[in-house]
């Protein structure tokens, strides 16, 4: 029994059915983690990367590190160390939070350097022009350098999006019960693996699929009028 | 220069003005002046800063050295006591808007529509009311031949009506110079012809001051007060369109127009 649901071991077929709506619990916790992570990564991303293009050096080189030292350590080792270390410094966050914030953090290296690069790849003229007209430097990130930028930007975090539900696992480690635990623990009490992790894998085939299916849809409906994307 | 224009403020001043990119020299201690109203073309070969000068104006490039004056204001410094300073932004705001500018690569807004590109600087920097803007542009496109475009994008229309474009946004703002950065370059040649006709219409114009960077050397000719010949950061020859391109006394100045007049020889 798990989520108070009784498993029916009377047969595979049985069984894969009466687990099907544990898996589901664990399948809602995955999602959350993902969303929650994604936001993190979205907001964080965003401020790393107005600090990565500050007008000081004194800013813009401890950001552009602590983006490096993100991207270069591994994700579970982000995670050990809120989950363990924070609290030795008396910070206790609940798991589930811990795991969304180490998603969230780890995937913040990655969205600021698509801000960047999208904010980047808008043409100098348009800044130059912008200028020439004497439109305020707000004025013209909001509506001149942003309007150009969000079309390049927004299928490139969908695809963060995909990533960060596919790292979500690494969050059984410290206790939170997204799928792939839940199915490890299935497999625990009943013996059987094969069934509970084929069951994960297969969800987790149709989410990837609907995810990208998803993102390719906003790369095509996205209003472009003009923009020359590469 | 005659007595007559010797007499007046000019409207542009650069004095000693020293521009570098890296160890390149662009601009080497530059005396320049336009007077009001006139209208004046820089030719020269490549890389002897000509658009540099058209950047430095619309405070797109910061100089080295000198000190730049429109209206009798300098352009990049601001007096304390009797002393110059480096600008704030808030003067180069000020400066700015008397300037406005019309760029090789057009560089309209893809996002906003042709009128939207009009309005957009006019009721954000001037505050004037969206209804008023509206129909300033369309009077402005109206002028550039392109009353009927107003509600598409940029890339609906062609590189001579979007450079049009671009000049009407620049005016729009309602500079008293007018600064244009080779604005056909980028043009088919069955192109050129209509904007060049835009902007030989605000030749017409006695208030505007017109600064012009082109390679259309025969209509340099037709709307030009003054040619001025750059060649390696500095003024080589000026004088009137009749004098430079029939008798031009500096062999450098004689070199190139014979190669940009005569490219088959």
């Amino acid at each position: 029994m798990f989520f108070g649901i009784e498993w029916d071991t009377s047969s595979q077929w049985a069984f894969a059915v009466s687990i099907f709506p544990i898996l589901l619990h664990g399948l809602v916790v995955t999602l959350q983690a993902t969303v929650v992570g994604f936001f993190i990564a979205l907001i964080l991303g965003l401020v790393l990367a107005a600090l990565k293009s500050a007008p000081t050096r004194f800013i813009r080189w401890p950001a552009k590190l602590i983006t490096e030292f993100i991207r270069d350590t591994p994700l579970l080792i982000q995670l050990f160390f809120l989950f363990y270390v924070l609290p030795e410094f008396g910070l206790t966050l609940p798991a589930f939070l811990t795991g969304a914030l180490a998603l969230g953090v780890q995937y913040s290296a990655y969205t600021s350097e698509v801000y960047r690069a999208g904010l980047e790849a808008v043409a100098k003229g348009q800044r130059e022009a912008a200028r020439a007209l004497n439109l305020a430097s707000s004025r013209t990130f909001t509506h001149i350098i942003l309007p150009q930028a969000i079309p390049r930007i927004i299928p490139a975090l969908g695809n963060y999006l995909v990533s960060i539900m596919k790292d979500v696992p690494v969050l059984s480690v410290v206790t939170v019960l997204e799928m792939l635990g839940v199915a490890k623990i299935i497999g625990d009490r009943t013996g059987g693996y094969l069934i509970p992790l084929s069951m994960v894998g297969g969800l987790y085939l149709v989410m990837t699929i609907i995810a990208s299916f998803g993102v390719r849809y906003l790369d095509t409906h996205l209003p472009k009028r003009g923009l020359s994307l590469k | 220069m005659n007595d007559a224009t010797k007499t007046r403020d000019p409207i542009i001043k650069f004095d000693k003005v020293v521009k570098r990119f890296g160890d390149h020299v662009v601009l080497d201690e530059l005396d320049f002046e336009v007077q009001r109203g006139e209208k004046v073309t820089i030719i020269g070969p490549s890389g002897s800063g000509k658009s540099t000068v058209l950047r430095i104006l619309m405070t797109l490039e910061e100089i080295n050295d000198g000190v730049v004056y429109v209206g009798g204001q300098p352009l990049w410094h601001q007096w304390r006591g009797d002393r110059l300073i480096p600008a704030s932004e808030q003067h180069l705001r000020q400066m700015r808007s008397q300037l406005g500018m019309v760029f090789q690569q057009f560089n309209l807004f893809p996002h906003m529509t042709v009128l939207r590109n009009l309005t957009e600087a006019p009721v954000q920097v001037l505050g004037v009311k969206k209804a008023e803007a509206r129909q300033r542009g369309l009077e402005l496109l109206e002028m550039v031949g392109l009353a009927d475009q107003a509600d598409k994008y940029p890339h609906q229309l062609s590189g001579g009506q979007q450079q049009r474009v671009g000049i009407a946004r620049a005016l729009a703002m309602r500079p008293k110079v007018m600064l244009f950065d080779e604005p056909t370059s980028a043009l088919d040649p069955e192109l050129v012809g209509e904007v060049l006709n835009v902007i030989r219409t605000l030749a017409d114009e006695h208030d505007l001051t017109m600064l012009l960077v082109t390679h259309e050397m025969h209509f340099a000719r037709q709307v030009s007060d003054r040619i001025c010949f750059f060649d390696q950061g500095r003024i080589k020859e000026q004088g009137k369109p009749e004098d430079i391109f029939t008798a031009p006394k500096e062999e450098r100045t004689k070199a190139f127009l014979k190669a940009v007049l005569d490219p088959d020889d």
